[in-house]
């Protein structure tokens, strides 16, 4: 399993494996927001969160293909397949290599796409522990949504329009909890169901994926 | 010891049955070659006997972990060196050997090379260097010797050989002679599922994720 992950990680960082490319696309759309509605705090500040979060979603969404469809092009889902780690493990370790590339570099760099924002000082670290949280939901749900379309080529859109309705939970708690950091108030009950939906995603979903994974090797 | 006991197995592809009432054995030291002309069901058997989906009718029985698969694609990484491709097959197998696996290949010379880099064949005799760190007793190759040269086929011959030599067994699919004098020859052609003896037409409502 640690070998799986460790070449799934080498493979990310070497040339061509898109490690970055969901900072990248997190910092242009940061970036590009205070041109399109104004640099001011009183119109920027309200709308940070949910920016923010839907810019942490979409760049989630960016290399979620890339989980199976390579793995199946070359032939190794149906060595993988056949080799003694089951399947859902292979599932879970892919999801976990998608979030250290994609999810990781997020959360650590969330705060500087805050000030971007003019999100206030007090929210950062509620903004940083909402991604913490909710990022692994969304690479294992990606997980799942990436094992449906592994056979079809351009699967890509198929696939955002399967994942994204379930990143709906996830991105409703995470940016209630950025928006009520951000207005000093109590975070603890959208802490707790962002929380409980992405250890009930944990615990279920590699289980489906794998599902989906046997359906489409067959 | 039988490494591989197949019995009346019918396979189908895209819910429609390609082979039927196969039934053969593979004992340790044994090699098996599967036949028969494009289409007939040669890659859905071996996929079937490799676990990837269900046989239609029929039952397949091995000992536990004793297979290595390898299809017509060698799931290496372009990314990656020859070697670490190899080493990352070694551990998921839980296998070892690969600088000697690489030597049977004669890839040593190429083992810091990128497998981007190495041409059609050199990728083929790598993905075969595979089944040697994999340790498993029962090969199930698919077209194995695709686009190797000549040399190559004879050097992979020898392995297989010499695989067969320490108790393992191999099932087969290829259109060439490996020059192997223990293995058998099985004709699919026979065994073609004829139209009548299953329902020509699908039940509605099928479908083939399901099935």
């Amino acid at each position: 399993m640690i070998a799986l992950l460790i070449r799934d990680l080498r493979l990310a960082t070497r040339a061509g494996g898109g490690f970055g490319l969901g900072v990248a696309f997190f910092l242009i759309l940061s970036a590009l927001v205070p041109f399109g509605v104004g640099p001011d705090r009183a119109t920027l500040a309200p709308v940070a969160p949910g920016i923010l979060w839907v810019g942490a979603l979409l760049a989630c969404l960016l290399s979620l293909d890339r989980i199976f469809a390579l793995d199946h092009e070359d032939g190794s889902l149906d060595l993988l397949a056949t080799a003694p780690l089951p399947l859902e493990a292979a599932v879970a370790i892919k999801a976990l290599a998608h979030w250290i590339t994609t999810g990781l570099p997020l959360v650590v760099s969330a705060p500087l796409f805050g000030i971007l924002l003019q999100l206030p000082v007090q929210a950062m670290p509620w903004l940083v522990a909402s991604l913490a949280l909710g990022t692994p939901a969304l690479s294992m749900l990606g997980a799942f949504g990436a094992a449906i379309t592994v056979g079809l080529r351009r699967g890509g859109l198929l696939l955002s329009l399967l994942v994204l309705p379930l990143y709906i939970p996830t991105l409703i708690f995470g940016a209630e909890i950025t928006r009520r950091g951000a207005e000093g108030m109590a975070t603890a009950t959208p802490l707790m169901f962002l929380a409980g939906i992405t250890l009930g995603v944990l615990a279920l979903i590699p289980f489906a994926a794998a599902a989906a994974l046997r359906v489409n090797l067959r | 010891m039988t490494l591989l006991t197949v019995q009346d197995l019918a396979v189908a592809r895209g819910g429609l049955r390609t082979v039927e009432g196969v039934t053969f054995d593979l004992e340790a030291g044994q090699a098996l070659i599967l036949r028969g002309p494009n289409g007939v069901g040669k890659t859905t058997l071996l996929r079937t006997v490799a676990g990837l989906q269900a046989p239609v009718a029929g039952r397949i029985a091995m000992p536990e972990d004793c297979l290595a698969y390898a299809a017509h694609a060698d799931g290496l990484k372009p990314a990656l060196t020859a070697a670490e491709n190899l080493t990352f097959w070694a551990q998921v197998f839980g296998g070892g050997g690969t600088d000697a696996a690489l030597a049977a290949m004669d890839l040593t010379a190429l083992a810091h090379r990128p497998a981007a880099a190495l041409s059609a064949g050199q990728k083929r005799r790598l993905g075969l260097a595979r089944l040697l760190v994999t340790g498993r007793p029962l090969w199930v190759l698919d077209e194995p010797t695709v686009s190797l040269d000549a040399a190559s086929v004879a050097r992979f011959a020898e392995v297989l050989g010499a695989h067969l030599g320490q108790g393992g067994a191999a099932l087969i699919a290829t259109h060439i002679d490996l020059g192997l004098p223990q293995a058998r020859v099985l004709d699919l052609t026979p065994f073609r599922a004829r139209p009548g003896s299953a329902p020509a037409t699908r039940a509605s409502g099928f479908n083939e994720a399901f099935a």
